[in-house]
């Protein structure tokens, strides 16, 4: 069955899973794990330049910015403003660097250190500044559906709900909220793209979201924290895959009794002794 | 003079630029933006923006993330 592509505002992605670059022992892991993931599209953050590196290394030398689009975060803000100024400091690096990641951002910002959450009040603020301020604004958020359609009527261009909070690996706690998402967000705008952000921990639950209905995952703790990563990368490639697939294929309906799969009729008689 | 650099305190000479101090640092201008009191500053402006006593600079690049 063939498929259309994911389609985020002016970018048009080859693979639904959308990947981090933080946490790997070394950068050299990463990339391998960036290639069997199958991604176009991995997010980095924007972070203080060490003002004394031993070795002098940046993860720009390790990423093929004529191969990735670089989805930039504002991981750590927990205000709007600060919010966009990382923003902005990560559209002026991207545009130096002419890759086509300058024009968008994923926007987090985070109402306490212990759980990760958004602020959803913040979130809204900052999306509409980064909205008028020419950015292509991805939301993080939570799985709250009337958030997410003021998000969405914010401007942004992708909605992303959190299936469980960062990092954790809880999966999609709340699949209902994520189905009421989905259907606010695209009952009359179907393509309007929906992607999972956070809280994955497993290919099941990358499956689980995509068989929901969302147009794609983000992921990151659950590859790079994962026993033995490269693997857990190809794993997660071919679940984005299977669920999407699984969704489009459209699943039986569930039902409370058994209905065999083998003809009800043509039995051998009982045996009788 | 005194300014400070992802709030280290640091001396310059009067009339050093972005460009001069980052090069100072040993940072590739590509990696990295600028913020100045607050405010970017683009890197095309790097080469003429003269740095003032008590200048709070923020020099970021990109790291892994998620």
């Amino acid at each position: 069955m063939s498929d259309k592509p994911l389609v985020l505002g002016t970018h048009t992605l080859q693979s639904r899973l959308i990947v981090g670059t933080g946490k790997y022992a070394t950068f050299d892991q990463m990339q391998q794990c960036l290639e069997a993931s199958g991604s176009d599209v991995i997010t980095v953050a924007v972070r203080r330049e060490r003002l004394i590196d031993a070795d002098g290394r940046n993860i720009l030398d390790f990423i093929d910015l004529s191969r990735y689009t670089i989805l930039p975060n504002t991981a750590g803000c927990f205000t709007a403003e600060d919010a966009i100024r990382v923003a902005r400091l990560g559209r002026e690096i991207l545009e130096g660097l002419e890759n086509p990641g300058s024009d968008w951002v994923k926007l987090e910002v985070l109402g306490d250190t212990k759980t990760l959450l958004p602020d959803p009040i913040a979130t809204l603020q900052a999306t509409e500044a980064l909205v008028k301020d020419g950015f292509q604004v991805l939301c993080y958020t939570t799985d709250d559906p009337i958030t997410a359609k003021r998000l969405k009527d914010a401007g942004a261009t992708s909605v992303m709900p959190a299936g469980s909070p960062i990092g954790s690996g809880q999966g999609v706690l709340n699949p209902n909220n994520i189905r009421i998402c989905l259907e606010y967000l695209k009952g009359d705008d179907p393509d309007y793209p929906m992607i999972i952000d956070a809280g994955v921990g497993s290919a099941s639950d990358v499956a689980f979201a995509m068989e929901l209905g969302c147009d794609g995952v983000l992921l990151n703790t659950a590859i790079a924290g994962a026993k033995d990563p490269l693997t857990m990368s190809s794993a997660m490639k071919n679940a984005c895959l299977a669920g999407r697939q699984s969704f489009l294929a459209g699943r039986i309906p569930k039902k409370l009794y058994a209905t065999a799969s083998s003809p009800e009729t043509g039995i051998i008689s009982p045996s009788v002794r | 003079m005194q300014i400070t650099v992802n709030d280290e305190p640091r001396h310059v000479d009067s009339g050093t630029t972005i460009a001069d101090l980052l090069t100072e640092l040993g940072m590739r201008p590509k990696f990295v933006a600028v913020e100045r009191n607050l405010e970017l500053v683009p890197r095309a402006r790097h080469a003429e923006c003269e740095l003032a006593e008590n200048d709070r600079l923020e020099v970021v690049t990109l790291v892994g993330g998620g």
